[in-house]
């Protein structure tokens, strides 16, 4: 096809439907940055796909108009695993939350990211359930306390991006929801990525868990409490740059300040490292949203893809043997004639 | 000839049933087959939990059962011998690994004498051959070492009974020349204890002479032996090939299912995709995936997979996508008998879902039959846009039968058609799809594919708009989408057969039966109709819905008989819609009906003793 990709706007993205969140949703926000980045992706709407499960993030792809699955409770990365596979010409992206993704639906998120099926996951973290109304989450912290949690929670918390890079995600970022710029350019590379992209986004719950990351998204701190994650760049953070993170075998990853040990001295930041360990180490820095936390690309590598690999096992196996003929294969066994 | 070789898991009674199988089925005999094996791969070698046993039925006329009672078993220890002795007809050939029968293998067998030396066997023909020790002689030119040449007993056995009942020898050879071709010390250990076992049979004067078993007269054409997971795979190609759409299995390993898989995976150049998923629920929703993206999509599994993938289920109803589910059925509940057969999911297909949640199930009834029954089973989903419960079961999945093979050109087209255009006019004029419009014959509804232009559109497990598709919480909307989803399943049997009923009329007697139980049954009414009594008798493949004539049929008879691998969940079904007085017979003890078995039911029923003629 050599017709050229259409123009399009931020409208042509939206479908008919009424948006549906709680006013003051983070989730409009995400919308908004996903509707305004599509017309700059060169795709078509058509071929566009989003899947969700079930959960309050899981009404996004009734508002996109692309084509769209609202399935059922964290099943959305293995029913994308399912159309990725058939359906190599479509961008299937799944959209998900913490409960959806990282509980009922933990062995399809880890077992999409090892596959490394051509996806784009976007996973709201809120750290609350909100459309069961207010139970703690796998993410929450612990001691939380909550309608399900009346005495606080003794779940011990994943760390998503841990979580991710454990299962050896071949890209995996972090993002939030009061950055509108941070998100495009990091859905983006998401989208650009072959093979399954993850990327956690904070995503604010005023109605359950309001300020869960106001620590360090906030206007106010954020110069001071998210650490941008600039590839081949040393990493450093503060208004003026004067913090910066180190990594020894001591130590591990701790924030130091620049004066104190040279410039020289700070992590570069790698993502293409084939090793997840380092990047491992970046998502642990933060022990929750109260500490200098870092966002962007943690880890962008290439690996082989599932669903080209598929593709590609099919059509050697076309060149090997010819196309498959049913009256051969009915006679593949021993067979013998009556007459 | 019914012949059934036991012996422990480790000593290939599996194959040498197998081979034994495909030299009579190459002879022309028509033949029935029942692999019975345990669930332990390898349980403590020489007890009675690790036996292994593989009947066969072999015959010079048509038959539908793998046979009641062996006439001859072949007992490679003692073990086996106790545990299959009394499936053994009165005073049957016993033909034993006379080697085995040392002290430690008795006792792991319970056995305090040994029944070779104490008169226990008397009422039988007892064959005692040393086949360990003569396999050993036969393989020690090659340099084959004693732990290894043991391994090869299993085909001296074969080519003793090769040459006991005249099977062609080329047939084994080549298959053994082809099976271990990287393994030549094997190839060639096997090759010369088949040869010492045929040459036994030959020269001890054990025997009289060998048995002549004639070939069948079988309808003319081209014959394959086939199992039923073959054939349902088979079948899968083929529909995927008749529908012109490529074929996509999601599916996660189970017995006695994985067969299908397996199969499956090497079929890359039919455009066959299939993913072994993380687990059960994985491997259906890959299919939904796989299926809204437009390919013919199947997951297969077994009962226990079943329950893992009702919500699925539940979500391909409600998306009204096409889906092809397969349930191999095994003893249940929970893990249940993994290796043994049973047909006890028929409620849960039915019923197993929450919600008014009806789906269309067929049924398959002989091994070859799962071939006719996937493209069936992808007809029905395809055109009703509907996931279709296919019912199969461990008996029909490993057991294999000679099956004519069709001609390629004689199966059915089973295409389908998509959405390339809006379907819909907005009051402000505007050209729309709704994927929720429905093709009023069928109440199908659109099916517009990711990728196709302008028509854009949502779906989902929520309730959806009548037309639309919309979200809809509206209670008038979700009563009529209940009864439309129900009206298009109920309608689809305008569009199978009516249920042929074999026998008279005025037959007292209508036995009803589906799935595995076919071959039984028509065995059992044959014996019945041979004693003078009239039975008519009637088989379902569709069980959901059910064919139009059904309730016409049970009432015209004055007694109705189920028989099923089950406590009688076709008769509760069949009682509660036609209020007839179905009498069930029902077996749940891991292997299938034997025609005997039935035909003492059927007698019961008509009020006759199983020994007299008719009152």
């Amino acid at each position: 096809m050599t017709d050229l990709i259409p123009v399009t706007t931020r409208k042509d993205w939206s479908s008919d439907q009424e948006v549906r969140w709680c006013p003051g949703c983070g989730d409009y926000s995400i919308l908004a940055a996903v509707q305004l980045l599509m017309p700059d992706l060169g795709v078509r709407r058509e071929d566009m796909a989003f899947v969700s499960g079930i959960g309050c993030a899981a009404r996004f792809p009734y508002y996109m108009n692309t084509y769209g699955m609202h399935s059922i409770h964290g099943r959305a990365p293995a029913i994308a695993t399912g159309l990725a596979m058939a359906r190599p010409d479509l961008h299937v992206w799944v959209v998900t939350g913490d409960g959806d993704s990282l509980s009922i639906g933990g062995n399809h998120l880890i077992h999409a990211l090892r596959r490394n099926i051509d996806i784009t996951i976007l996973l709201f973290n809120n750290q609350i359930y909100g459309l069961t109304k207010g139970q703690y989450s796998p993410t929450s912290e612990l001691g939380k306390v909550t309608k399900s949690t009346p005495f606080g929670s003794l779940d011990h918390p994943f760390n998503p991006l841990s979580l991710a890079l454990g299962a050896e995600a071949s890209f995996v970022a972090r993002t939030h929801d009061m950055d509108r710029a941070h998100m495009l350019e990091t859905f983006r590379r998401a989208h650009q990525h072959k093979g399954s992209a993850f990327v956690e986004v904070f995503q604010n719950c005023n109605v359950f868990n309001d300020h869960a990351f106001e620590g360090v998204t906030a206007k106010t701190v954020r110069d001071d409490m998210l650490i941008p994650l600039r590839h081949g760049e040393p990493i450093r953070f503060g208004a003026d740059s004067q913090h910066g993170v180190v990594m020894d075998v001591q130590h591990g990853a701790r924030i130091v300040e620049v004066a104190d040990v040279g410039e020289d001295a700070l992590l570069v930041h790698d993502e293409a490292r084939t090793d997840p360990s380092v990047a491992f180490m970046l998502s642990r820095l933060a022990r929750g949203p109260y500490e200098p936390t870092p966002i962007g690309v943690f880890r962008a590598v290439d690996r082989l893809e599932y669903g080209s690999e598929i593709n590609r096992q099919l059509a050697d196996a076309v060149d090997s043997r010819g196309p498959g003929d049913l009256a051969s294969l009915l006679r593949s066994g021993s067979t013998w004639k009556v007459s | 000839m019914i012949i059934r070789f036991a012996g422990d898991s480790g000593d290939g009674m599996q194959l040498t049933g197998d081979r034994f199988t495909s030299a009579s089925a190459m002879f022309g005999n028509d033949l029935a087959t029942l692999p019975d094996f345990p669930a332990e791969i390898r349980a403590p070698a020489g007890t009675l939990a690790g036996v292994s046993a593989f009947q066969v039925h072999i015959s010079d006329h048509h038959i539908t059962t793998p046979g009641d009672a062996p006439n001859v078993l072949v007992a490679m220890n003692p073990a086996a011998l106790r545990n299959e002795l009394p499936t053994l007809e009165p005073g049957g050939t016993v033909i034993v690994n006379e080697d085995a029968f040392e002290a430690r293998n008795l006792t792991k067998a319970g056995y305090e004498a040994n029944p070779l030396t104490d008169g226990s066997l008397e009422a039988y023909s007892v064959y005692e051959v040393p086949m360990s020790s003569l396999t050993l002689r036969a393989v020690e030119p090659l340099g084959v070492k004693p732990r290894d040449a043991d391994r090869s007993k299993n085909f001296f056995a074969l080519g003793l009974v090769s040459w006991m009942y005249t099977r062609p020898v080329d047939e084994t050879l080549r298959w053994i020349d082809a099976k271990f071709s990287n393994k030549p010390q094997v190839r060639d250990a096997n090759v010369a204890a088949f040869k010492a076992g045929h040459a036994f049979g030959e020269t001890a004067e054990l025997f009289d002479h060998p048995y002549e078993i004639d070939p069948a007269a079988l309808p003319p054409g081209t014959y394959t032996n086939i199992n039923g997971n073959t054939a349902l795979a088979w079948g899968l190609v083929a529909a995927s090939q008749l529908s012109k759409l490529p074929l996509f299995l999601g599916s996660y390993p189970i017995t006695p299912a994985s067969d299908i898989l397996h199969e499956l995976s090497k079929h890359k150049a039919y455009g066959v995709r299939t993913l072994q998923a993380e687990d059960e629920i994985a491997g259906i929703g890959a299919a939904i995936g796989a299926a809204y993206g437009g390919h013919l999509a199947a997951t297969t599994t077994s009962g226990p997979g079943m329950a893992l993938k009702a919500e699925a289920m539940g979500l391909a109803v409600s998306l009204e996508l096409p889906l092809l589910i397969i349930d191999v059925q095994r003893g249940g509940p929970s893990t249940g008998l993994p290796t043994k057969t049973e047909a006890a999911d028929l409620l849960m297909a039915y019923y197993g879902r929450h919600g008014e949640s009806p789906l269309p199930i067929v049924a398959a009834h002989s091994p070859s039959d799962c071939f006719v029954t996937a493209i069936e089973a992808a007809r029905i989903a395809l055109k009703y846009r509907t996931p279709v419960i296919l019912l199969s079961d461990g008996y029909l999945a490993n057991g294999t039968e000679p099956w004519l093979l069709p001609d390629v050109a004689d199966l059915p087209d089973i295409s389908t058609t998509f959405a390339t255009a809006p379907n819909h006019t907005l009051p402000s004029g505007d050209e729309v799809f709704w994927p929720y419009l429905r093709d009023p014959d069928t109440l199908a509804r659109a099916w517009a594919l990711p990728g196709t232009p302008d028509l854009m559109h949502r779906i989902g497990g929520i309730e959806k708009e009548d037309g639309s598709g919309n979200v809809s919480y509206d209670s008038d909307n979700h009563e009529r989408m209940v009864h439309i989803r129900a009206a298009k399943v109920a309608g689809i049997a305008d569009d199978i057969p009516e249920v042929a009923v074999d026998g008279a009329d005025d037959a007292a007697l209508l036995v009803l039966g589906w799935g595995s139980t076919w071959g039984a049954i028509d065995a059992a009414v044959g014996r019945v109709r041979a004693k003078g009594h009239k039975v008519a008798r009637a088989h379902l493949t569709h069980l959901n819905p059910f064919p139009r004539n059904l309730g016409d049929v049970l009432r015209r008879h004055p007694k109705v008989l189920i028989p099923e691998m089950n406590l009688g969940q076709l008769s509760r079904l069949v009682r509660a819609e036609f209020l007839v007085d179905a009498k069930s017979v029902t077996k749940v003890r891991g292997v299938p009906f034997t025609a005997g078995e039935l035909e003492s039911a059927i007698l019961d029923v008509l009020g006759a003793s199983s020994n007299g003629g008719p009152r």
